[in-house]
């Protein structure tokens, strides 16, 4: 964190300077093309209910990138060879089956603990390494250099070039294995490659947040969106514009205080969900409310 | 006492009586001329199918042509093999022996003219995503390309035409109210609906159900039974359900298949459902009331026979197989404490259906 940032009395000069530094714009722009991705896996990971397995492909991230420091090459290297291979391996060692991932809890159990042991593996190899540990674990955004933001863009538009062409067989076969099996959707090849696409997507935002922060962007504001709207279209919009308005409130508050960008994306996340289960509770409300008021003037 | 269990077992008194729409259904099928394609093409054709599961026959010697429009009950014990049968129409299974056709191919390469309803589906109370949606996904749900309706403007024909036939669908099954509704707020018995809806949207020749009418309430059970009943003749769409009760869908049904432990019959309910067929077919004294309403009931278990080898190529099978096996059944019938503890628990018949034991020995731990 720059040492010399933190707000003054004018909050657009303060912007203003901050738009100056060219590793704050990369990281804005990194935060952006992470953003939109993560929403927009993560919207599938929500209804699938996959989330304990993107936990685990995340966590993965975190003895890659350590792996690749201690080898002394780029840590995106780490977190993408990790976590798309830990996705493999869930994806190979899963039983074909009916009910996609939800009976794989136990195998995606061992995968995560087995890649938490490597990474403390790594961290004791290399004894100097302990202050890295910590951005692994909770993120970092400085240093982002153009160089990393052309390979999260080349990523992140492959993943969604493929998420928009299986998008719709993988929403059917999500929602309603059976039927879409019956229909000649082909269910267990579709979710093998989910597990693929999110486990790059998980090196990407991993290298935002943090491997443990992941959900920040990967669940938080796709559960968001999907609290307040069931219309499929609307909700993966509005988990896109939660994912990227915290991403943006979060590298600001970051640049401006002295707390990592993990805890602020979390936090605002956090918030936004909070929000969206009030206005859940106060729709339920004013429908019961109204549900009422017809009953007692008997039209129904 | 036997009559008590048996009764328990197969179930068949809980049912609504439609008599009068039943003659109306059946004057109405008489009349009626499958307009699908030049010439006549049975829906669905099995001659002398078995199945087999991980190397067990479950079934075998179906015989059963299902013509465009008729309204087929797959009837049968728990674990018989009746999902097993619907998954051979499909194509998901093959077929262990015999020759399966649906509407004139191999089973699995007319998936799109085909509605699949399969069993015990509720939604996650927390899967937030529209019945209309779901529904939707039965239209076009398949094709490659992004999940989103369309966003106006481009392909608005399309859109609007596809739709208005989800419209349709869900208007056809009375879903409308709760079409809006995110679908695992939705009660059983709406999603069932909605699945119906989901079935019946692409305008299929053929609907396959797979107890649809479990965890319905009894009017329920009634209703859906009769929307069914009117889809198959006003949409000209064969319907294959697969049915514990046969009760609710009788006044509908044209033909039924009876699976049994081994073997099968089919014919018209008139046919099938009686003393000496189902006797028959489940080697054991089988009783088929009718009472004053109209219903059926089946007394008498239908317990799963154990002998799993020397079986029979007809459409019944087990005919011979009473007189030289009469051990079992007289053994049964003679001995007391078998049936008490038959009695005694009351899902006797689930137990055997999971536990099978070898030929005869419940005879023998009488002796
Ligand atoms: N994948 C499988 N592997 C092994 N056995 C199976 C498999 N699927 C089904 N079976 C067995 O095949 C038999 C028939 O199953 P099926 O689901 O067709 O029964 P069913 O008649 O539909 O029963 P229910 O009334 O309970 O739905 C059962 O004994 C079941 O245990
Ligand atoms: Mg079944």
């Amino acid at each position: 964190m720059p040492a010399d940032s933190g707000l003054s009395w004018n909050l657009l000069s303060d912007i203003d300077q901050m738009w100056k530094l060219d590793s704050m714009v990369n990281a804005y722009r990194a935060g952006t093309i992470v953003a939109v991705l993560a929403a927009v896996v993560g919207w599938f990971v929500v209804l699938r209910r996959q989330t304990f397995v993107a936990h685990t492909v995340s966590l993965a991230g975190f003895p890659g990138a350590a792996a690749a420091v201690f080898l002394g090459v780029s840590a995106s290297w780490g977190y993408f060879g990790f976590c798309i291979g830990a996705a493999a391996v869930i994806a190979a060692l899963a039983r074909s089956g009916k009910g996609g991932m939800a009976e794989e809890s136990a195998l995606t159990g061992i995968v995560q603990s087995f890649t938490l042991a490597c990474g403390m593996l790594f961290v004791a190899l290399y004894k100097g390494f302990l202050n890295g540990v910590n951005s692994l674990l909770f993120g970092s955004f400085l240093g982002v250099t153009p160089g990393d933001i052309a390979v999260l863009a080349v990523v992140a538009v492959v993943v969604l070039l493929a998420m928009a062409l299986i998008g719709r067989p993988l929403l059917f076969a999500s929602v309603d294995p059976a039927v879409a099996d019956a229909r000649g959707v082909p269910s267990r090849t579709l979710s093998l490659l989910f597990l693929v696409l999110l486990g790059a997507t998980a090196a990407e935002v991993s290298q935002i947040t943090g491997s443990l922060l992941v959900f920040a962007l990967l669940v938080m504001p796709a559960a968001t969106a999907q609290r307040i709207t069931a219309r499929p279209g609307r909700s993966l919009v509005l988990s896109v514009v939660f994912a990227l308005a915290v991403t943006w409130f979060g590298l600001g508050a970051a640049y401006f205080s002295p707390y990592p960008i993990g805890f602020w994306i979390t936090t605002f996340a956090f918030g936004c969900y909070l929000l969206a289960n009030l206005y859940g509770f106060a729709a339920r409300w004013r429908g019961a409310g109204r549900r009422q008021v017809a009953e007692a003037l008997g039209v129904s | 006492m036997e009559t008590m269990t048996a009764v328990d077992a197969v179930d068949a008194v809980n049912a609504v009586n439609t008599d009068s729409e039943a003659a109306a259904a059946l004057l109405d099928g008489a009349s009626r001329v499958c307009n699908a394609g030049n010439e006549p093409v049975a829906v669905v054709e099995l001659r002398g199918a078995s199945a087999s599961v991980a190397g067990r026959t479950l079934w075998g010697g179906v015989d059963l042509t299902v013509e465009c429009g008729e309204f087929v009950a797959v009837l049968g014990p728990n674990g018989v093999g009746k999902s097993t049968l619907v998954k051979v129409l499909l194509g998901v299974l093959p077929a262990a022996t015999g020759e399966v056709r649906v509407l004139g191919h191999r089973p699995g390469t007319a998936g799109a003219q085909i509605g699949y309803l399969p069993q015990r589906r509720s939604f996650d109370a927390s899967l937030r995503i529209r019945g209309i949606d779901v529904v939707r996904l039965g239209l076009d749900g398949d094709r490659w390309g992004i999940p989103l309706p369309g966003t106006g403007r481009f392909g608005g024909a399309k859109r609007r035409e596809a739709e208005a036939r989800v419209r349709e669908a869900i208007e056809l099954v009375g879903a409308s109210a709760y079409a809006h509704r995110a679908i695992g707020e939705c009660s059983g018995g709406e999603q069932q609906r909605l699945l119906i809806a989901q079935a019946l949207v692409r305008k299929p020749r053929l609907l396959v159900l797979d107890e649809p009418l479990d965890s319905l309430d009894l009017p329920n059970q009634a209703s859906v039974a009769a929307l069914i009943g009117r889809i198959s003749r006003s949409e000209d769409v064969a319907v294959v359900m697969v049915a514990h009760d046969v009760n609710p869908i009788l006044p509908y049904l044209d033909r039924v298949v009876y699976l049994a432990d081994g073997g099968a019959a089919s014919g018209t309910p008139e046919e099938v459902i009686t003393t000496e067929t189902l006797s028959k077919l489940f080697r054991t004294p089988v009783e088929v009331l009718r009472a004053s309403d109209g219903r059926l009931v089946v007394v008498g278990g239908p317990e799963a026979p154990v002998m799993h080898s020397d079986r029979h190529a007809g459409a019944l099978v087990g005919g011979d197989r009473r007189a030289t096996d009469g051990r079992v059944t007289d053994g049964r019938a003679a001995d007391g404490r078998a049936m008490d503890r038959r009695v005694a628990d009351g899902r006797a018949m689930d137990r055997r259906a999971t536990d099978r034991r070898p030929a005869g020995s419940e005879a023998d731990d009488a002796r």
